[in-house]
């Protein structure tokens, strides 16, 4: 009896450590609905969006001079002699490094899920340069439409996918491999983009290397509408499939057994991360880096588990607007692209990374 | 039986409730069955011809020696592996036309080699077991809130709710994935070899807790490497090599020298278990 009582003990005595304080997640339930909301998680989101508010409202005021922000907001409401600039040149800027951003941010997450590592991100992998050879060809071959642009460079990032893919095959998704293969077909994809910028005619050649180092220099409404919906409609799906990808951080056997449709689950979102970095890369170019480390910073300033995609998205912005807004002030009056300042900052990323992932 | 006082060095080491006489067969319709499968991984078949039932209510263990099939039929079993041929029927029906998330409330399964995301809490992991009871926007309900509750204090893992899986030992860490696949509330648990990598005293802990699963009305299904703890445990053995079933049955009527050496090629002689009177191996020098 007595055994039988100690062994009882010994099953579900923890084995070392004390117990830790509980901070059970809070419950949010509304009629059916229901989810469990971490607080740190939360109070990380709350602050990250903040941030890009903040932010965004300095890149409102920020012009060829600074606006005080009694104007601004004036502007912003359609009065006094700043609000063409504010609403038809700034605005649009603001919107579309928020967006961009928080897109880059969620195809990094979606595509380091996909890999199990914190390399694979569409932008070191080859995703944004094949997103960019699909630009390219439409805007040489064909007229450029921004109909075209889209559609080119989505159907060339998931050629770029599909390789990259296909050469790794055996080993799996995970891994270094498709990591280094990735990184292989990037480099020949951006050799492939120099010889057809090279090749096109003059005009089209000085617009596409304008826009070959990733720049928001010059973009207005006209120039997002098409993307931004695009983009609102992979939000929907992005959020849809969140759960899944949850799930499936926990191991492909695992994820299966306990209700994930992986076939049904794998190309979505795959189209989802791809078509998000394509549309960005339609408007703005390869813009690097912010895929690359967004998720990692938005992981860790959210205490969460695994790479979650809203954390990623909000740090993404957050991120695009630093950038963006570095870029136009570090040699002002001159407005360097934005891709200038982010490929500066994630090359010294992506070193330390690499050096830590072969290390490993 | 009352082990000695006070002499830990003599005492017999932990074992289950001791049951003189090996429970017997279970006599209830088995709902999980497996017909006439060809297994294989490509081209490479496994198995060419399974049939199997998994007795209901009862601990079935699948022993064999490495690369016999024994994984390979647990996956055929929960899914994760479509056969070539033959059928794995639940309730009758086919299990490859079910719904993933109908199958994912009926058998839960704990694979090998698991690895949980960086900086997950325990609590956290054994909420992911609530996956096919949830939908996009009820996440965390009352009976999910419950459930893995209940799954923490089973597998006794409930004072690590708030520590992360990457922190805990080996034995500790099994039993939070074991948690999480109580937490999907399936009346089948199968699991592929859940005592790998564990020390003697955490293979027993985690046996014993199959075992009072089973007590509790769940059916056990593991695969286990260790033929005396599968003999101790298990109501229902089933001997695989080459990817057939060799004998299946209660242990006590099965295993003898014989079985052993068609299974394992290993002489040896098997004497009852001096502390549950259940057989035990005893190998040749």
């Amino acid at each position: 009896m007595k055994v039988e009582e100690k062994r009882a003990r010994e099953d579900r005595a923890p084995e070392m450590g004390s117990p830790v304080v509980a901070r059970p997640p809070l419950a949010v339930r509304i009629g059916p609905f229901s989810a469990a909301v971490e607080r740190r998680g939360a109070v990380a989101a709350v602050v990250l969006a903040a941030v890009a508010a903040v932010l965004a409202f300095v890149g409102l005021c920020r012009g060829d001079a600074w606006d005080a922000p009694g104007e601004v907001i004036a502007a912003l409401a359609g009065h006094g002699d700043a609000a063409f600039v504010v609403q038809e040149w700034r605005l649009p800027r603001v919107t579309a490094a928020l967006a961009f951003g928080a897109a880059l941010g969620a195809a990094g997450a979606v595509f380091q899920n996909l890999t199990r590592n914190p390399l694979g991100s569409p932008d070191v992998i080859g995703l944004d340069a094949g997103a960019y050879t699909g630009a390219l060809v439409a805007l040489t071959v064909l007229s450029g439409t921004s109909v075209q642009l889209a559609v080119g460079s989505v159907a060339g990032g998931l050629a770029a996918a599909v390789v990259v893919y296909l050469l790794s095959l055996g080993s799996g998704l995970g891994g270094l491999r498709l990591v280094v293969i990735g990184i292989a077909v990037n480099a020949m994809l951006t050799a492939l983009n120099s010889w057809i910028v090279l090749r096109a005619e003059l005009e089209v050649a000085m617009a596409a290397v304008g826009w070959s180092a990733g720049s928001l220099n010059g973009i207005g409404w006209e120039d997002l509408r098409l993307p931004l919906a695009i983009l609102a409609a992979l939000a929907v799906l992005l959020a849809a499939l969140a759960r899944p990808m949850h799930q499936v951080a926990v191991g492909d056997d695992l994820a299966v057994t306990s209700g994930v449709r992986l076939s049904g689950y794998r190309p979505l979102v795959v189209l989802a991360g791809v078509g998000c970095t394509a549309t960005v890369t339609a408007v703005a170019g390869p813009v690097v880096f912010i895929a690359l480390a967004a998720p990692q910073i938005g992981r860790r300033l959210a205490g969460a588990a695994g790479v979650p995609l809203l954390p990623a998205a909000l740090t993404g912005a957050v991120l695009l607007l630093v950038a963006d807004l570095t870029a136009q002030t570090v040699l002002a009056p001159v407005a360097l692209p934005v891709g200038a300042v982010t490929t500066v900052v994630g090359g010294g990323y992506l070193l330390w990374l690499l050096v830590r992932e072969v290390r490993r | 039986m009352t082990p000695g006082t006070g002499r830990p060095g003599l005492v017999p080491p932990p074992a289950p409730a001791p049951r003189p006489n090996p429970r017997k067969e279970p006599t209830a319709m088995p709902r999980l069955t497996a017909d006439a499968l060809e297994l294989a991984y490509g081209d490479r078949v496994v198995a060419p011809r399974l049939t199997l039932d998994i007795p209901d209510g009862a601990f079935t263990a699948v022993v064999g020696a490495n690369a016999c099939g024994k994984s390979t039929l647990l996956k055929a079993l929960v899914r994760l592996l479509t056969p070539n041929s033959g059928t794995v029927r639940w309730d009758g029906e086919d299990l490859h036309a079910l719904r993933p998330k109908t199958v994912a409330r009926r058998l839960g399964f704990l694979p090998q080699g698991l690895t949980a995301p960086e900086n997950t809490l325990v609590r956290q992991l054994v909420a992911r077991g609530r996956y096919p009871h949830q939908s996009l926007l009820a996440t965390w309900s009352p009976a999910d809130e419950q459930a893995v509750a209940d799954a923490m204090a089973a597998a006794g893992v409930a004072e690590l709710a708030e520590r992360r899986v990457e922190e805990l030992s080996g034995g500790q860490r099994q039993r939070v994935w074991v948690a999480m696949v109580l937490a999907q509330e399936t009346p089948y648990l199968l699991l592929d070899e859940p005592t790998t990598f564990l020390d003697l005293a955490h293979q027993y802990q985690l046996l014993r807790l199959l075992a009072r699963l089973r007590d509790e009305g769940r059916t056990v299904v593991a695969v286990l490497h260790d033929l005396n703890q599968a003999c101790r445990f298990a109501d229902h053995l089933v001997a695989m090599r080459g990817g057939r079933v060799v004998a299946q049955g209660a242990p006590a009527d099965i295993v003898d020298a014989a079985l052993v050496e068609a299974v394992f090629d290993l002489e040896c002689v098997v004497v009852p278990d001096p502390v549950t009177g259940t057989p035990m191996v005893v190998p040749h020098a």
